[in-house]
């Protein structure tokens, strides 16, 4: 199966600040991809290279086997759900809809119409009165009916109600399943995307610290807890994502293929958030070195 | 996407046309009255000879309803440009919801053509059926305007004919690139009025006159172009001319300069703008006010004296030649705007 989204060396910089650099993924085709990282690492900016919303100052990136946004095939092919789930506040419920139809070859005007029944939205109402859930799920409802082979999703539920969060999430996964397409879709809190996402990119800093499926990422991270140790005396197999020490004890996340056999570590199995969250830490311990290392 | 664009237009749309209709049936009602009472008149005076008064007169009664409609004609571009043009992009960048509607399978390209079109068009047809029901409905006062207020002088023109279509469709144009430009409503639309309100100005003080290269010719004095004579007792005494912005025989002129030249087509002009100095005896002859007829003679004095008016003009007949080319010019820099924009759209914009 193809790629639905394929970087190189992907760049974008604003002014002279770089939001993304040197993103080289490759995503194959029929999962749900949940891209995380904290405020301001870049993901807005990726999505939006993904759609052609955004043009690279750097590299490369194919969706789909095309150039985003290049063409109105390639655009049909692509459901774009923009943060805070933007829709126009003076025209209707049923307005949107018809836009869509007007708007999209594929348009699937009877899944449209059965989930604003579902959601009891009335067609009549504007949707500047609609509650933030509503809005986000009217604007689920054009991704979705526009019938994409991959739909992009920015931070969607960033700013819902718990309850509203997980009624968006089940409906999504319910049309993912019913209609076979790709999902791409950011948050800043792992929590979100840990029951929908089979596929993960973390990303760090306007850099992408790891990508893969979520099966093999839990297999191949493990926490190590065991008296102090040096990291230069790991096995040269095992990266270290994170360190903490005390005076006696080490605690290592790592990454590696093969078993680890040492007795003298206790592993543990990392959970989701656990492994995004030693990301995130080796991140800002980088950082921390290097400004040591320039203050000296 | 056209019904989307007019999805969104129609409620300004629907405003204007309400108040376009108005206008118009205001304007039925009164314009062939107007019309009557102007021929009548006419017809009146042409008899006693005494048509000055009757213009005079007549523009008088109508002077308010003259002011009001061509002031219409000259707001509407501007209003145009600010709440049709600059929201047109702002707005949905505000919002978001370009991110929205670009992502439907429609490329931007093809939305902005669409949008620009559209409006653009509705915009142009509403500023042309009310220059043109104005220049109907007023055609009567313009025949009968002062010299200051001619079918030619530089805010006339610009509320007649065809060119008020041109200042639409160019101060729509720049409100939506001003607006993608500055992305920000409220000072997009400030800036847009800034530019407009310049360009309106410059296109009269600097371009306008050098449309066609004006006429210069020397006419007698007469009650068209002096507005009086007077005695200067400076320096021996002299006699004064004002001369007014008109020229004999060419009424309805824009009068671009005047002065008073002696008998071998030297200026004799004094330092103050519009005034003429005639070198001649204020003690003795026609020209005294001692004088057996008092001042009444001197004009005819001062005539045969060689003083002429010399005079720098467009005359009427250019007013639909220089509609057209004005227009012209307008959609010249409605296209070059228009290419920006697009420019703009595909290559910065997002």
């Amino acid at each position: 199966m193809t790629s639905v989204l394929e970087a190189q060396a992907l760049g974008r910089k604003y002014g002279k600040r770089w939001a993304l650099r040197e993103c080289t993924i490759d995503i194959p085709a029929g999962h749900v991809v949940g891209l995380v990282g904290p405020n301001g690492a870049g993901k807005t900016t990726l999505l939006k290279l993904a759609c052609g919303q955004l043009e690279p100052s750097a590299g490369g990136v194919t969706v789909l086997g095309g150039r985003p946004a290049g063409t109105p095939a390639q655009l049909a092919r692509v459901g774009f759900v923009a943060q805070d789930t933007p829709v126009y506040a003076g025209l209707t419920v049923a307005d949107h809809l018809r836009l869509g139809a007007r708007l999209n070859p594929r348009w699937d005007e009877a899944m449209a119409r059965e989930r604003i029944a579902q959601l009891g939205l009335a067609p009549a109402q504007r949707a500047g009165k609609l509650s933030g859930g509503q809005r986000a799920q009217l604007a689920l409802t054009l991704g979705l009916a526009k019938r994409p082979e991959l739909l992009i999703l920015d931070e969607p539920v960033a700013s819902l109600d718990p309850l509203a969060r997980r009624e968006f999430m089940q409906h999504l996964m319910e049309a993912t399943v019913e209609h076979q397409f790709s999902v791409v879709l950011s948050s800043h809190l792992v929590s979100d995307l840990e029951r929908v996402c089979d596929f993960l990119i973390v990303l760090v800093d306007s850099r992408v610290q790891v990508a893969g499926e979520v099966d093999r990422l839990l297999a191949t991270h493990h926490r190590l807890t065991g008296p102090r140790r040096d990291p230069d005396r790991l096995p040269a197999d095992q990266h270290v994502i994170s360190a903490s020490h005390t005076d006696r004890q080490s605690t290592y996340v790592v990454r590696t293929d093969t078993p680890i056999h040492d007795p003298a570590w206790t592993v543990t199995q990392l959970s989701l958030e656990d492994l995004v969250l030693a990301y995130m830490d080796k991140r800002t311990a980088d950082n921390r070195r290097a400004a040591l290392e320039v203050q000296r | 996407m056209i019904w989307l664009t007019w999805r969104q237009l129609r409620g300004s749309a629907a405003m204007m046309a309400a108040v376009l209709v108005i206008l118009a049936v205001a304007l039925a009602l009164t314009g062939p009255d107007l019309a009557s009472d102007y021929t009548a008149g006419i017809a009146a005076c042409a008899q006693d000879d005494t048509c000055g008064r009757f213009y005079d007169r007549f523009f008088g009664a109508y002077d308010l309803p003259f002011m009001a409609v061509s002031l219409v004609v000259l707001l509407l571009p501007a209003l145009v440009g600010l709440f049709w043009g600059a929201p047109l992009i702002t707005r949905e960048l505000e919002a978001g919801t370009h991110l929205l509607v670009w992502n439907q399978s429609i490329t931007r390209g093809r939305w902005l053509a669409i949008k620009l079109g559209l409006t653009g068009l509705v915009a142009m047809a509403a500023a042309g059926v009310c220059g043109l029901a104005v220049t109907w409905w007023s055609d009567p006062l313009d025949k009968s305007a002062p010299a200051g207020l001619a079918l030619m002088s530089p805010l006339v023109f610009s509320a007649r004919g065809i060119a008020p279509m041109g200042y639409a469709a160019f101060a729509f144009v720049l409100g939506v690139t001003v607006g993608m430009l500055v992305r920000r409503t409220l000072p997009a639309m400030a800036l847009t009025l800034a530019v407009f309100v310049a360009i309106q100005l410059a296109m009269p003080l600097l371009v306008r006159p050098h449309l066609m290269p004006p006429v210069t010719s020397t006419f007698e004095l007469s009650a068209v172009n002096v507005d009086g004579f007077g005695i200067n007792r400076d320096r021996g005494g002299y006699v004064e001319v004002r001369l007014s912005d008109a020229v004999p025989g060419h009424g309805g002129a824009w009068v671009l300069s005047s002065k008073l030249v002696d008998s071998s087509g030297r200026p004799a002009t004094s330092p103050e703008p519009g005034v003429g100095i005639v070198q001649v005896s204020t003690t003795s002859g026609p020209c005294s006010p001692a004088g057996q007829q008092g001042m009444s003679a001197c004009p005819t004095e001062v005539n045969r004296l060689g003083y002429r008016q010399q005079a720098t003009y467009q005359p009427l007949e250019r007013f639909w030649p220089f509609q057209w080319i004005e227009t012209g010019i307008y959609a010249l820099l409605t296209l070059g705007l228009t290419w920006l924009s697009f420019w703009w759209i595909r290559r910065r914009l997002s």
